[in-house]
């Protein structure tokens, strides 16, 4: 079981007491400037970043303040980085994926049927 | 140069008989280790039983042997050996009923076509009900089985009691009776009493790691290069069109890529540029010391995610949750190991003083409706097998026959268009979540 600071109330709790809220810091589609389309609308519902590695997440202090915050976590390790509030900016950056590689425009190639 | 087929000897009773002379010491070998070539017809990227299994019909019925499998650890060493081994097909929903009752229907005869012995056991399969609210939807769900052909029966709880005698229908006892909950004879009814169950017969158990052997054994008898510690670094794409695999072991050329992967398909599409809706999260199990034959069959509770059966070695086989959070570390939460053996102790009191021996974890691939995915890409010419959740192993033959013949065709089947990545745009999702007799 994981061990969370939680920023809200300043202690470490056990995971029981939280919801894991998938990914940080996804702006809805048209925060983003983009029109709202099936498109978007999909990637922002359903689509996830998965990363491997350091992510930001998004947790919920359930059985407590009740207060979404954010964390840095390593999915490998599970070792939290740092928990910080909403609204602040992370304080360590996101894993890239060995090898990722996003030159090519996929999001407007043809195909995916 | 095309790769070489090598005929393999028969398994049979006289085979055994003929190796006991020299004390088994001159069985041959299964499949053959080869260095990789330039380039292939197809390359498939994991060798667990999916990959496997699309390797073997891709040979069998479309005629492709040009084929490298790749495996980034060794064969039989991934998810397909770390599940509880359970094989059924009573899905709630027409698109996942035609898919498993499709492997299913492979399973049966599996042994016999592979010239393996999977150990494929169709000693039914229970999935409980605890409250009325399971009681409606297993019933709802048994009638939609019947729909679909699928051998499918609701069994009230006297009828559980029956074909399993162990099972305390009172779950437990540890709270008294709270309103209208199931009330076996007065007495006091337990956290999770049982009201009823679905009951396929024809689910059962296989031997996993003979699954991915067997499948290995009979790819390798056709032509297909098995690679083992090889992983995929990379994709080589020219204007979205796939031409290789950078692998650890250098590139390889490929006119077709089917990835199967089991929990690291964000990774691989990450790597060819595209991002995928699922989520990977760590599955648990658990396997006791062995014991005498004490559980004939499967049983499953959905409400608590907790199932067990027995193997044939005597360890009973209990499979856990999933953890709530992203994980790719294969191991799992001890809370809810727990959590499950609370369950199964209440339901079956007297393995309450069992010592567990081993416990483990695997990682799954969610996607947001419970449903895999198997699907054209992005990318012209790749191909991608993913997203099974924590219920894959079932689905093998299945799985492994329906993707082969989608990359064969270069476009989805009947069987494999439902399942395209599309849905999640289109909304035509298959919401399997707890629709499939478990909790996914």
């Amino acid at each position: 079981m994981l061990l969370i600071r939680c920023p809200y109330c300043e202690q470490e709790r056990p995971e029981v007491e939280f919801s894991f809220a998938h990914q940080a810091h996804k702006p809805r589609p048209e925060a983003a400037g983009e029109p709202l389309d099936d498109h978007n609308w999909a990637r922002w519902v359903y689509y996830q970043k998965n990363i491997k590695g350091v992510a930001h997440e998004r947790w919920n202090h359930a059985a407590g303040c009740r207060k979404f915050f954010n964390a840095a976590r390593d999915t490998v390790s599970s070792e939290i980085v740092a928990t910080y509030k909403s609204g602040e900016t992370p304080p360590v950056p996101e894993s890239r994926i060995e090898g990722e590689d996003l030159s090519f425009d996929y999001e407007n190639a043809e195909g995916g049927a | 140069m095309v790769a070489q087929p090598a005929k393999k000897q028969r398994f049979n009773a006289l085979a055994l008989f003929r190796n006991a002379l020299s004390y088994h010491q001159n069985w041959e070998q299964q499949w053959r280790s080869p260095e990789p070539l330039e380039a292939y017809d197809v390359v498939i990227i994991g060798g667990g039983g999916h990959g496997l299994a699309t390797a073997y019909y891709l040979a069998k019925e479309h005629g492709i042997t040009n084929i490298a499998v790749l495996e980034k650890g060794w064969i039989g060493g991934g998810n397909t050996g770390r599940n509880t081994t359970i094989v059924r097909s009573n899905y709630l929903w027409d698109e996942s009923a035609a898919m498993y009752e499709h492997a299913m229907k492979l399973w049966e005869g599996l042994t016999q076509e592979l010239n393996y012995n999977v150990m494929f056991s169709q000693r039914g399969v229970l999935n409980l009900a605890h409250n009325l609210t399971d009681v409606r939807d297993t019933q709802r769900r048994v009638n939609a089985n019947r729909l679909n052909g699928i051998d499918s029966i609701y069994l009230d709880a006297a009828g559980v009691k029956k074909v399993v005698p162990g099972i305390d229908l009172r779950g437990g006892g540890r709270y008294p009776v709270m309103g209208a909950s199931y009330q076996p004879r007065g007495g006091t009814a337990g956290r999770y009493p049982v009201m009823g169950a679905s009951y396929q017969p024809r689910g059962g158990t296989a031997r996993h790691d003979a699954v991915a052997w067997g499948y290995a054994r009979k790819c390798d008898e056709m032509g297909v290069h098995i690679i083992q510690n090889c992983k995929v670094t990379g994709f080589d794409i020219e204007g979205g069109v796939v031409k290789g695999v950078q692998t650890t072991k250098g590139r390889i050329g490929a006119k077709k890529v089917g990835m199967v992967p089991a929990g690291h398909s964000s990774v691989l599409a990450s790597m060819a540029g595209f991002r995928l809706p699922v989520e990977s999260h760590p599955l648990q199990a658990l396997v006791s010391e062995p014991i005498k034959p004490t559980i004939d069959t499967v049983v499953m509770s959905n409400a608590v995610h907790a199932y067990i059966s027995q193997s044939d070695k005597g360890e009973l086989v209990i499979g856990a949750g999933v953890d709530q959070y992203i994980s790719y570390g294969q191991r799992g939460s001890q809370h809810l190991a727990e959590e499950t053996l609370v369950a199964i102790c209440e339901l079956f009191p007297q393995y309450k003083r069992m010592k567990m021996l081993r416990q483990w974890g695997g990682i799954v691939d969610v996607c947001p409706d419970a449903s895999p995915i198997l699907t054209s890409t992005p990318v012209d010419g790749m191909y991608l097998n993913c997203g099974w959740g924590t219920g894959g192993f079932k689905a093998t033959p299945g799985s492994g026959h329906a993707f082969a013949a989608h990359i064969a065709k270069g476009e989805p089947t009947e069987l494999t268009a439902p399942f395209a990545l599309s849905r999640f745009e289109t909304g035509f999702l298959i919401d399997e979540h707890g629709a499939a007799a478990v909790a996914h």
